[in-house]
C-alpha cells in the first residue's frame, strides 16, 4: 500500500520588537532571570495590557510579503490554562480575529518551486520559562520572556514530506530575517514550530487524524521528527489500529515521538475575547506606510543581480538566500568597481568555508570592508587570485586587515616584467630536458614551466605575465 | 469642632477658616474608627503615613481641591506598600509594588487615605457576608447588612468616620450599599476612570466612583477620580468636564424617564410610594416624567451573570500560588498546588461565580451562554440609546428595599442575585448612574437611582443636587438628622 503524508506546520517567530507585546518590558535575550519583567509581564492583580503596535507594524509586513489580507481590525481573545511560567493564567492570543490571512510562500522542493498557503498569522504573547533542573526537587520560574511577542504563521495542510516542510520553514525564516521582524535565530529560540503530520492512503480526498509534534527547534530535527511520525503512523494503520488526534513531544537523544496527551485529555481553553483590549485599528495611511517602506525581498533581489548586476542566475541565488549573504555582497560591492568578482567569491570560496565550518557570514570574522578590499586587491594586480585564498584564509581566523597582511607577509604580486622574464630564463636554462620535450610538442609541460616561475617567485608572480612571457620564450 | 457626618464641602471651609487642623482631622478620624470597630468597616489602616501627610499640609498648606479630606479606600484598589488583599484569604498577605491610577488622582488632588475598606471578596457579593474579614455591619442596625460589595466604604461613610470613600461598581457595588447605607454614591460611565490598579472581577463592566454624602461632594471626588489612562486600554479619551459646574442648572423642561417595564410588584408598598414621592419631587422641581421603554431590561440579571462570571473566572486565574497572595503548604505536585491553594483560598461565592464562567465559556457552551449574553448585552444598551434621545435621566428605585439582616439572603443566591435588579442594567450598557437617599422606611434609608446617558454624569449630578437642595434623607443620619 502506499501512502500519502499531509503535514502543516504551526510556526512561533519572535518579533524583535524591543520592548514587549502588551507591556514596556525587554525583550533582550539572555539577562539574568526575572530582570526584564514589570508589573504586566508579572500579571500583578490589578494590571492592564496596553498593545505594543510596533509588533503589529511587523506582523504587517510580514502579510504584506506573503501576498495576505491583512486585517485592518482585529483583536484579541484569551487562551485559558494554568501552567507556572503563564503568569496570568491566560495567553492573549488572536483567535477569532488574526491580523494576517491567506497568504503563501513559494518553496523551492525537489519537485521544483511549490506555492504553499499560509492559512493565518497572528499575534500571541510568550510565556515564561519553567526551570526544572536548577533546583532540587523545585522548579523555578523565568518570567523574562513572558509577554515576548510571537507570530504564529500557520501553513495550510499542504506539505507533503519532511524535507518539504524543512525547505518550506526555512524559506520563512529567510523571509522573516530579511523583512528585519525577527532574528530567525533556532539556538535562542526566535524561531520554533510545532507540526501536524497526518497520512492517507495514496489518492484518498479524505484527511487522515492527525498528531501534534510540539515545539521543534532545529531543522534537522524538524526532518527526523516527520520522518519518525510517518513511519509510526504507517505502522500503526498497517497494524490495523488508527492513529489517534494527540500532541507528541518529539525526543531527539532517541529519535522518537512520543505522547504527551490526547485531545480527550487536552485543555479546554476556554476563549473568550479578551475584556482589555479593545481591537486593534489599523489605518489606510499606516498600512500605506508600511507598505512603501517594506525592504527588498530575496526574490527581487534575485532578480535584480541577474538584470542589473549581470550575476549568473544560481550565483544570485545563492547570494540572496539569506540576508547577511545579500548584505555582505551589497556593502562588499559598494568598496570595489568589480562586483562580479565579489559574487564568485562570495559563491566560491567564501561558501566553501561558510560550509566548512557550518556558520552564516555575519558570524565569521570576514567584514564587508575587508572583503571588498580583498577583491579590490585582486582585481588591482596587488595579489593573483592564489595569494588572495591565502589572504583570504587568514582574515578567516583572525579578522586581520587584508592590506597590513599583504604588507607584512610580503604578498605584493611580481609586475616587473624584465625580472619575470629573468627568473623565467633561468627556468628554462636549468631545465634543458623538459625544453627540448615542450618543443617537440609536449604541450601540457607549459604548466610545469609556469610552476617553476611560480615557486621561484613564491608564488608572487603575476600568472599572466609568466604566461605571456614563458610562450615567448619557449617558441 | 468635629468632622463627624460632616460633608467635604464642609470640610474644606473648616480648614481654610483653620477652625481645625489636618492632623486634627486625621486623628479624629482614626477615634472614630476605633469608636465604630464594631462596624468591621476597616481591613488595614494607614494611621502613621496618614498622619504625617497631614502635618506636612499642616506646615506647608496646599491649595489641591481636596487637600486634607480623609478618604476611605475600597481594599480593591492596590496601594503601594500597604496590604491589598481584595477581601480575599488568598491576598491577605498581598502588598502591591505599585498604586492605583484612582488612588495617585486622589492623593495628588491632596486625599489622604487613611485605611483600606471591607468588601466582599473580589467585590462578589451584594452584603458583604463574603468578606474573608467578615461581616461589615450597616451604621443603621448592627445586625443589618451594609450591602456590597463596596460595603465598608459605605458603612464608614454612613457612620461619619469619613467624609468620602472610593468604591468600585460592577453590576451595583457602589449604588446598592450607598442606597442600604443612606449615602450617596456614583459609578461613572465604563472608561471614564482608570482601571489601572483595580483588581479585576469583570472587566468589561468594572468601574470606580466616588461615595459622599452628598451629589455636590461626589462631584468634588468625580473630578479628580476620572482621567484618560494610556495604562489602560479602555479608558476614555474624552473631555472631563468640571462636574461641580452644572450642578445648580435648573431643572426646568429637563425629562425624566420612567421606566414602564419596571416590575415593581414584587416591592413592598412603602418600597415603591418612596420612589414615586420622589418622582413628584422632581416634578415640583420643574422636571418632567416621561415614560419609556426598556423591553430587555427584565433580561439584564440573566445576561450579567452569565457576562460577570466569565470574565471573572479568566480574572482570577493569576491567583494560583505561584507568584504572589497565599500559597497552600506542602502540595505534592503541581496540581495540588493549584487545587489546594484555590480551594483554601477563594470563598464560597467565589467559587460559584469561577464555576459558572468556566462553565459558560466551556467548548460546545459557549454560543449558547456567553455569545448569546454579549448579544442580549448589545440589545440592552441599545434600548437605553433609544430611551435616551428622549429623555435627560431615568429615575429607578436602587434597591428592592431597604437593609436586610445579616445571615437572611446568604444561602439563597438567587435571592442575593436579585438585589441588583436595577443596577446591573447600567453596567452591561456603561452608562453612568447615582444613588442618593430619597427616604427612609423602619429608620432604614434607601435610595432612588439615576441613571444618565453616556459620559454624561454632569446631568444626573445635577438632578441629585437640586434634589438635595430640596430635601434632607441625605442629612439622615444614624444618630438623627444633622
Amino acid at each position: 500500500m502506499s501512502w500519502e503524508t499531509v503535514i502543516g506546520l504551526e510556526i512561533h517567530a519572535q518579533l524583535s520588537t524591543k520592548s514587549k507585546l502588551f507591556s514596556g518590558g525587554s525583550t533582550e535575550f539572555g539577562a539574568e532571570s526575572n530582570t526584564h519583567v514589570d508589573l504586566v509581564d508579572m500579571g500583578l492583580p490589578g494590571v492592564l495590557p496596553v498593545v505594543n503596535k510596533e509588533a503589529f507594524y511587523k506582523a504587517i509586513r510580514f502579510g504584506l510579503a506573503t501576498g495576505a489580507e491583512i486585517n485592518q481590525v482585529s483583536s484579541f481573545d484569551r487562551k485559558n490554562y494554568f501552567y507556572p511560567d503563564l503568569p496570568k493564567g491566560y495567553q492573549i492570543t488572536q483567535m477569532t480575529k488574526p491580523i494576517v490571512e491567506k497568504g503563501s510562500i513559494k518553496v523551492l522542493t525537489d519537485e521544483g518551486e511549490k506555492l504553499i498557503n499560509i492559512t493565518r498569522a497572528h499575534l500571541e504573547e510568550d510565556a515564561g520559562k519553567s526551570i526544572h533542573d536548577l533546583f532540587e526537587g523545585e522548579t523555578g520560574v523565568d518570567l523574562n520572556r513572558a509577554g515576548t511577542p510571537l507570530l504564529e504563521i500557520v501553513s495550510e495542510p499542504e506539505i507533503s514530506s519532511a524535507k518539504e516542510a524543512v525547505a518550506y520553514f526555512k524559506a520563512i525564516r529567510q523571509l522573516v530575517t530579511f523583512l528585519d521582524i525577527c532574528d530567525g535565530n533556532m539556538a535562542q529560540g526566535s524561531m520554533r514550530c510545532d507540526v501536524n503530520v497526518s497520512i492517507k492512503k495514496s489518492g484518498d480526498k479524505e484527511l487522515g487524524t492527525r498528531a501534534e509534534l510540539k515545539n521543534i527547534n532545529s531543522f534537522k530535527f524538524i526532518e527526523k521528527a516527520i520522518n519518525y511520525e510517518i513511519e509510526r503512523q504507517i505502522r500503526v494503520i498497517e497494524n490495523g489500529e488508527s492513529v489517534i488526534q494527540e500532541t507528541r513531544l518529539y525526543d531527539s537523544d532517541k529519535n522518537e515521538t512520543r505522547s504527551m496527551r490526547s485531545k480527550e485529555e487536552a485543555n479546554d481553553y476556554r476563549y473568550f475575547p479578551c475584556p482589555d483590549l479593545l481591537p486593534v485599528v489599523i489605518s489606510d495611511k499606516e498600512l500605506q506606510e508600511i507598505r512603501d517602506n517594506l525592504p527588498e525581498l530575496p526574490e527581487e533581489k534575485e532578480s535584480r543581480y541577474v538584470s542589473e548586476i549581470g550575476l549568473e542566475e544560481s550565483e544570485a541565488k545563492i547570494i540572496s538566500s539569506s540576508k547577511a549573504m545579500a548584505n555582505m555582497f551589497e556593502e562588499a560591492s559598494s568598496k570595489t568597481d568589480d562586483i562580479k568578482l565579489v559574487a564568485k567569491w562570495l559563491v566560491g570560496d567564501i561558501s566553501a568555508l561558510l560550509n566548512k565550518y557550518n556558520i552564516e557570514i555575519d558570524e565569521s570574522n570576514l567584514s564587508p570592508e575587508n572583503f571588498g578590499k580583498l577583491i579590490e586587491r585582486i582585481s588591482d594586480n596587488t595579489i593573483s587570485g592564489k595569494i588572495a585564498k591565502s589572504v583570504l584564509e587568514e582574515v578567516w581566523d583572525n579578522g586581520s586587515d587584508v592590506d597590513e597582511i599583504i604588507q607584512t607577509k610580503g604578498l605584493v604580486q611580481i609586475q616587473d616584467e624584465s625580472l619575470l622574464e629573468d627568473i623565467a630564463r633561468k627556468v628554462i636554462d636549468s631545465n634543458s630536458d623538459q625544453v627540448a620535450a615542450y618543443r617537440s610538442g609536449k604541450d601540457k609541460l607549459f604548466g610545469f614551466f609556469v610552476g617553476q616561475v611560480m615557486k621561484e617567485t613564491q608564488g608572487k608572480a603575476n600568472p599572466k605575465s609568466v604566461n605571456e612571457i614563458l610562450k615567448k620564450l619557449l617558441k | 469642632m468635629t468632622i463627624k457626618y460632616k460633608t467635604i464641602k464642609e470640610i474644606k471651609k473648616m480648614i481654610s477658616q483653620k477652625e481645625i487642623s489636618n492632623k486634627e482631622i486625621v486623628e479624629e478620624v482614626y477615634k472614630l474608627i476605633d469608636e465604630n470597630s464594631d462596624l468591621n468597616a476597616f481591613v488595614t489602616l494607614n494611621k502613621d503615613s496618614s498622619i504625617k501627610k497631614a502635618e506636612d499640609l499642616d506646615n506647608n498648606p496646599s491649595d489641591s481641591s481636596l487637600a486634607g479630606i480623609p478618604i476611605a479606600q475600597k481594599d480593591l484598589f492596590c496601594t503601594k506598600g500597604i496590604r491589598t488583599t481584595c477581601g480575599s484569604k488568598i491576598l491577605d498577605n498581598f502588598i502591591p509594588p505599585y498604586s492605583a491610577t484612582v488612588i495617585e488622582n486622589l492623593e495628588n488632588a491632596g486625599c489622604i487615605s487613611v485605611g483600606k475598606t471591607n468588601m466582599d471578596e473580589f467585590a462578589m457579593g451584594s452584603s458583604n457576608e463574603t468578606s474573608f474579614f467578615g461581616n461589615v455591619h450597616n451604621p443603621w442596625g448592627e445586625k443589618l447588612v451594609p450591602g456590597g460589595s463596596s460595603g465598608g466604604s459605605a458603612s464608614a461613610v454612613a457612620a461619619g468616620i469619613v467624609p468620602a470613600a472610593s468604591g468600585t461598581d460592577t453590576g451595583g457595588s457602589i449604588r446598592q450599599p450607598a442606597s442600604l447605607c443612606g449615602i450617596t454614591g456614583i459609578k461613572p460611565t465604563y472608561g471614564r476612570v482608570s482601571r489601572w490598579g483595580m483588581i479585576a472581577f469583570a472587566s468589561s463592566l468594572d468601574q470606580a466612583g466616588p461615595m459622599a454624602r452628598t451629589a455636590e461632594d461626589c462631584a468634588l471626588l468625580l473630578n479628580e477620580m476620572c482621567s484618560h489612562d494610556i495604562k489602560d486600554t479602555t479608558s476614555l479619551d474624552e473631555n472631563i468636564p468640571n462636574f461641580e459646574d452644572s450642578i445648580n442648572e435648573p431643572l426646568k423642561g429637563k425629562k425624566v424617564g420612567v421606566v414602564k417595564d419596571l416590575d415593581l410588584s414584587s416591592l413592598d408598598d412603602d418600597v415603591i410610594s418612596v420612589y414615586e414621592n420622589s418622582l413628584q419631587e422632581f416634578v415640583s422641581l420643574g422636571a418632567e416624567l416621561v415614560n419609556i421603554s426598556l423591553p430587555n431590561l427584565s433580561l439584564s440579571v440573566p445576561t450579567y451573570y452569565v457576562v460577570a462570571p466569565a470574565e471573572c473566572s479568566s480574572n482570577l486565574s493569576r491567583f494560583d500560588g505561584v507568584k504572589f497572595g497565599r500559597r497552600s503548604e506542602n502540595p505534592k505536585d503541581l496540581e495540588e498546588l493549584y487545587i489546594q491553594t484555590r480551594s483554601e483560598g477563594f470563598g464560597d461565592e467565589v467559587k460559584r461565580r469561577i464555576l459558572i464562567g468556566s462553565y459558560v465559556l466551556s467548548a460546545g457552551y459557549y454560543d449558547a451562554y456567553y455569545k448569546k449574553a454579549q448579544q442580549v448585552r448589545r440589545l440592552i444598551k441599545k434600548d437605553f440609546d433609544e430611551a435616551f434621545s428622549d429623555v435627560d435621566v431615568i429615575m429607578t428605585p436602587t434597591t428592592r428595599g431597604p437593609a436586610f439582616e445579616i445571615g437572611s439572603k446568604v444561602s439563597d443566591p438567587i435571592q442575593m442575585y436579585l438585589e441588583d435588579l436595577f443596577t446591573i442594567s447600567a453596567n452591561l450598557a456603561g452608562l453612568p448612574a447615582m444613588s442618593l437617599p430619597n427616604g427612609n422606611i423602619d429608620n432604614r434609608p434607601i435610595g432612588l437611582q439615576i441613571i444618565g446617558n453616556f459620559l454624561d454624569e454632569s446631568t444626573i449630578l445635577n438632578f441629585g443636587h437640586m434634589y438635595q437642595t430640596k430635601t434632607n434623607w441625605h442629612m439622615f443620619t444614624p444618630e438623627g438628622v444633622k
